[in-house]
């Protein structure tokens, strides 16, 4: 393609909130038809850095120029008149509207000012078309699945001509087929000359697409490739900027462990465990220190079945038994009562509780099991939560911080914390890394790994299979909403093993 | 606690201002007559007790991200009940009677908050709409417990909760204080208070962590609709008759408005009670001052608009941030950091 | 039918990947709707077996003749509620309008610009509220409600007593009817209201203004990241909805030819009654000024009913329209429920 111009040339970018300095002179530039990766840790300022594209933001230093004009990018709109349009982690659009609208609205076809709806919707649908979709544009979005919603996104942003398209984590609720159903829709935008910032958290996706990449750290720039001149351990590298040493040290210590479980008697027992639309019947058995992952795509029945367990859904069938014996886990209380803890994948809606400090987030599962009337003395509350906010490194190190203020990454800890204090027998956690940096996560990783030699057993469940391989003992495989395999984990268990499950459903 | 302070400075120094006033105006600011306090200090924290009942309750329905729009119409029934009752005694100055009675119509206004709370929690209404349908069918109701008419009564029991004084203070003073201070240990000794502010952070994650919410947000709808109850009860001894119309009309305004005030946010989760009583009182005292300043009772309303309004933009950051901002830059910027 | 999406335009067999995603789930809009409109002809046809002069057309004529205020604050109101705000200040609005019509009129300004002049006024009280709850942040009940506070102080500091409008155009146009057929007459304020809601549907439907309100009802963030002017949109319902206040009240003024602070007392509670009963979602984002209107019939009707069995208690109608408010909401809620 040659050394052409860029497109998007910003220099010198600052942008500094009350406090903290959250881009220190960061350079950035972009290349028509190319896929660009902006990569860093959480708190890296990549955020930031597209927010400022995006006009959520202004700058406070530096300069833009936009296809070799400068531009000074004051909104949203104006970011979009200007060719830059975005498509966000969580699908910003209006589920109530139909799919047309949820492309068109602000630029409907019109003719003396009223609407043309048949106009409008064909050409919803035409569009849909370039992107291998067939749907009925006129039904509400919000009876779609979130990839759907994800891929009317990305409609909308291209529609609008633009230069450059920015698609911040497009893939973290997609499955594999949506992801290469984006991937061929980027590919192809990327032929027609957009340039597309893409962010992701998976590595894997990084090689598959992009181009070039540039890395941020602490708010500013480190440096900027062409992605076969990096190996992903350089990046890794780069991007936390110390060795990987943490991640081995996880590996080891859960080789261990998988010998030492092998004897232990079972806690929980599950017999045609199941709840109609969610799960279908399922038998698990976990025992005592035993790490179990739960593995499949998306969408297979991961989260509904670690639900049922906690009792966050009801089970319409089967039975549970704890310690042999049979018990009703109808709502989240029962299941506290035989200390069984889950931590939602939801952080934001279904964990924390953002107005509250850190403090009160920590307390609060321990509190509700003992009721209202039987408060925590505030000194033992003190005590409790300095302990663990000094064994999670949890940072800032303040208990009376509002915990939204945290990052994704210390809201996981905080979370953790909430219920490790409550001594769980069994802790069920759902993607609890997912979005959040790579020094946190390998932190979360050895904590999970060292509660199991504890003695505590833990249900994990991530879309990650080398996390489920490295941190099981046993792996259970989900696909299509049913349990489909179980499998001890062992040195001949590897990625490739459970994709073939994954694909085929059923072991040979 | 220090946001909630700072929240707090500028009504306490409304308050204060409009006492000082008060001082200088009347000839009676506080005297003692017949071995009781007198005055119109007095009459503020008399008059203020209905309105801090229901605002303490509407506290913490907002609290869990509800809000309790029926207390007007709760006050309306309570009073209708109480006051057809003690009609019919043989004898309306029997105190055991009398207390019976009261018993009676707080039961039917708890028996109100919990419809609203089976509402909201159970069937899982929006409160505002939920809220509404006794808002709307609630006077109606009152009215057929009267049978449209207004009901005098001549108990001497009954109108020592409005006009009595125990202790040289008002009896309804007193309950006011008694109810506040039941509120305040209730949600700040125990563990209720945070559990209310996690309900109304999040009752998704509140339900996760274990917090049994539906209990929770159906006890406030419960201790709205008592001291909604009790406010009624205060109203009509006061007025020595039931009226359905007028028992607690608007009230309900008047009590967001207080909570507001004190610092509360709509959509829920931290709350201040002392702020709300604080909220109380000033709109009282405003009530209050307005007659005292010889302004014309007609322009009591259009008064109200004007602090109302001082106050909502004062609470608003972005206002703050606005109309003070470019004075006040660096602090700004040293208060955040620090 | 303007405001209503029609079928699928797209049909077919798309891949298997992409039919996977639809989750099949009935287009549950409508149901409230329906629901209303099937209680409002039951109603209508208990009253005709029930009463012997219910079949007289004037019923319905003067069924929208009584209701023409409600129904134009309703209509304002609808807009609010659409974009998940709610405006308390808009029975305060009427008793200003009409006691600053009365007055300017009793003081012989020309009706020609009392009129105008009230009608911008109540647009400004509403750009106003929505200009505060936009740049200030502050909630909607609490803004429009120091609007109601504002609103009615300013009508009781200006006259306390009713006062009579004897001006010539009012009193026309207060005795003025229009036939529609042997018999049958209605006022010139019941078609203002009609006109008012008419446009008031077509705006929803058909333009971009109408489009943002339901954006922003469904997610006002997202509303804001597509680049729509979502404060502009804001105010703009505000204002609306103040005008049609004001209108309701120039309406009231013409009904009684008199002017008075006291007027439109609760009148918001009625308009929300209206719009909830006539499936408006309250959080915003879903609704119809048509379903507004049958709340609106509803509501009327059954003060018409009760006035033919004339020996209830009017304290009734308030207890019936807090069953029927139960009722749909219970409804709304099982239906959504359900389609979860």
């Amino acid at each position: 393609m040659g050394e052409q111009s860029p497109v998007l040339e910003m220099t010198g970018i600052r942008k500094v909130f009350p406090g903290v300095v959250a881009l220190d002179g960061v350079d950035f530039r972009m290349f028509p038809g190319e896929v660009h990766a902006l990569m860093g840790e959480n708190g890296a300022g990549k955020s930031t850095l597209i927010k400022t594209l995006t006009g959520v933001y202004e700058i406070d230093g530096g300069e833009i120029t936009l296809g070799g004009k400068p531009v000074r990018i004051s909104g949203p709109l104006q970011a979009q008149q200007a060719g830059i349009s975005t498509v966000y982690q969580e699908v910003n659009l209006c589920t109530n509207l139909s799919i047309a609208e949820n492309i068109f609205i602000g630029r409907e076809p019109r003719r003396f000012g009223k609407i043309q709806w048949g106009r409008m919707r064909r050409r919803a649908a035409e569009l849909l078309a370039r992107l291998d979709l067939d749907l009925d544009v006129s039904a509400p979005l919000s009876t779609y699945s979130l990839a759907i919603q994800q891929m009317v996104a990305i409609a909308r942003a291209i529609d609008v001509d633009a230069r450059v398209l920015i698609l911040d984590e497009p893939t973290s609720s997609l499955d594999t087929a949506e992801v290469e159903q984006l991937f061929r829709v980027m590919r192809r935008l990327k032929e027609s000359g957009v340039a597309i910032l893409f962010v992701s958290h998976f590595l894997d996706q990084i090689y598959e697409i992009s181009d070039r990449l540039t890395i941020l750290r602490n708010g500013q720039l480190i440096s900027e490739h062409r992605v076969e001149e990096l190996s992903q351990v350089q990046l890794v590298e780069k991007m936390i900027g110390k060795e990987l040493a943490a991640l081995e040290d996880v590996e080891d210590k859960a080789q261990s462990n998988r010998e030492r479980a092998a004897g232990a008697k079972p806690l929980l027992e599950a017999e045609g465990l199941g709840r109609t639309g969610a799960i279908a019947p399922y038998n698990l058995t976990i025992h005592e220190g035993e790490v179990v992952g739960l593995a499949g795509l998306l969408g297979s029945g991961r989260t509904e079945l670690a639900r049922l367990l906690f009792g966050a859904d009801k089970a319409d069938q089967g039975e549970v038994r704890v310690d042999g014996k049979k018990v009703s886990l109808r709502d989240p209380q029962a299941a506290m009562k035989h200390r069984i803890a889950f931590s939602s994948e939801n952080r934001r809606t279904e964990g924390i509780i953002g107005d509250l400090s850190v403090r009160e987030n920590i307390i609060l599962a321990l509190q509700a099991s003992r009721g209202w009337a039987r408060p925590i003395p505030r000194k033992k509350q003190d005590e409790i939560v300095d302990k663990y906010i000094k064994a999670l490194q949890i940072r800032p190190a303040d208990p009376e911080r509002p915990v939204r203020n945290l990052s994704g990454g210390n809201q996981q800890k905080v979370l953790l914390a909430r219920w490790l204090i409550t001594e769980p027998r069994l802790l069920i956690i759902d993607e609890p890394t997912r979005g959040i940096d790579v020094g946190a996560k390998a932190e979360i990783q050895k904590l999970v790994a060292e509660l199991s030699t504890g003695g505590m057993a833990v249900l994990f469940v991530s879309a990650e299979l080398e996390e489920v391989l490295r941190l099981s003992h046993k792996i259970a495989v989900l696909r299509d909403r049913r349990l489909v395999e179980e499998l001890e984990n062992s040195a001949d268990v590897d990625a490739d093993r459970i994709m073939q499950t994954i694909a085929s459903g059923a072991s040979s | 606690m220090s946001i909630v302070k700072k929240r707090l400075f500028w009504p306490s120094l409304i308050l204060v201002v409009m006492l000082g006033i008060n001082v200088f105006t009347s000839n009676q600011f506080l005297t003692i007559q017949d071995g009781h306090l007198f005055g119109t200090l007095i009459d503020i924290l008399r008059g203020s007790a209905p309105l801090v009942l229901v605002s303490v309750g509407m506290t913490l329905v907002i609290a869990t991200g509800g809000i309790d729009l029926s207390v007007g119409a709760v006050m309306a029934i309570s009073g209708a009940v109480a006051c057809l009752l003690i009609q019919d005694l043989g004898n309306q100055n029997s105190v055991a009677s009398v207390l019976l009675i009261i018993g009676i119509a707080i039961a039917v206004a708890l028996v109100l908050g919990l419809w609203n709370g089976t509402l909201v929690a159970v069937v899982g209404i929006q409160p505002i709409i939920a809220t509404l349908i006794l808002m709307v069918a609630g006077r109606g109701l009152a009215q057929l417990v009267t049978d449209g008419q207004i009901i005098n009564v001549q108990s001497g029991p009954y109108s020592t909760l409005a006009s009595g004084f125990f202790l040289s203070l008002p009896v309804a003073f007193l309950i006011a204080v008694a109810a506040v201070v039941l509120t305040i240990l209730l949600t700040r000794r125990t563990a209720l208070g945070l559990l209310l502010e996690s309900v109304g952070g999040s009752p998704t994650a509140s339900r996760l962590a274990g917090i049994s919410a539906r209990r929770i947000t159906v006890m406030v709808y419960v201790v709205a609709g008592g001291f909604a109850g009790l406010a009624g009860l205060i109203y009509s001894a006061d007025i020595k008759s039931a009226d359905s119309i007028s028992a607690g009309n608007l009230i309900e305004l008047d009590a967001i408005l207080a909570v507001v005030i004190g610092g509360t946010a709509l959509i829920g989760g931290r709350f201040s009670i002392i702020g709300t009583v604080l909220g109380a009182v000033i709109i009282q005292t405003l009530r209050i001052t307005v007659v005292a300043l010889d302004i014309p009772d007609k322009a009591n309303l259009l008064f109200k608009a004007v602090v109302v309004v001082a106050l909502c933009l004062s609470q608003s950051p972005e206002f703050r941030a606005k109309v003070f901002g470019r004075f006040k830059r660096r602090p700004a910027v040293e208060k955040v950091a620090a | 039918m303007t405001t209503m999406q029609t079928s699928p335009v797209v049909k077919g067999d798309g891949p298997q990947l992409n039919k996977r995603h639809r989750s099949f789930r009935p287009n549950t809009k409508h149901v409230p709707i329906l629901a209303t409109l099937g209680l409002l002809v039951a109603m209508y046809v208990s009253g005709l077996a029930n009463y012997p002069r219910f079949d007289n057309p004037m019923v319905v004529v003067n069924l929208f003749r009584d209701n023409a205020v409600l129904l134009v604050v309703a209509v304002g109101m609808t807009f609010v509620i659409l974009t998940g705000g709610i405006d308390l200040s808009v029975g305060a609005v009427i008793s200003l309008t009409t006691v600053l019509t009365a007055t300017l009129l009793k003081a012989d300004w020309p009706p020609l610009v009392v009129l105008p002049a009230v009608l911008v006024l109540g647009a400004l009280i509403g750009a106003g509220q929505g200009a505060v709850i936009h740049y200030f942040k502050v909630e909607p009940f609490i803004a429009t409600l120091a609007g109601l506070f504002l609103a009615r102080g300013l009508a009781l500091f200006i006259n306390e007593d009713s006062i009579p409008i004897r001006n010539d155009m009012w009193r026309e146009l207060s005795d003025f009817r229009i036939p529609l057929a042997d018999g049958v007459s209605t006022k010139p304020i019941a078609i203002v209201a009609l006109l008012t809601l008419l446009i008031a549907a077509v705006v929803l439907a058909w333009t971009r203004f109408g489009r943002n309100v339901y954006a922003i009802g469904g997610n006002a963030d997202s509303a804001l990241l597509m680049g729509l002017p979502v404060g502009r949109t804001k105010i703009a319902v505000y204002t609306l909805s103040g005008f049609c206040a004001a209108l309701g009240g120039v309406l009231f003024s013409i009904n009684s030819t008199s002017g008075w602070a006291g007027q439109g007392n609760g009148i918001e509670l009625d308009a929300i009654a209206a719009c909830v009963i006539g499936g408006v979602l309250l959080t915003g984002g879903s609704g119809f000024v048509w379903g507004t209107l049958l709340g609106v019939l509803v509501t009327g009707l059954i003060r018409t009913l009760i006035n033919f069995q004339g020996d209830l208690n009017v304290a009734w109608s308030q207890i019936i329209v807090g069953v029927l408010l139960f009722s749909f909401i219970v409804m709304q809620r099982l239906v959504t429920r359900k389609a979860r």
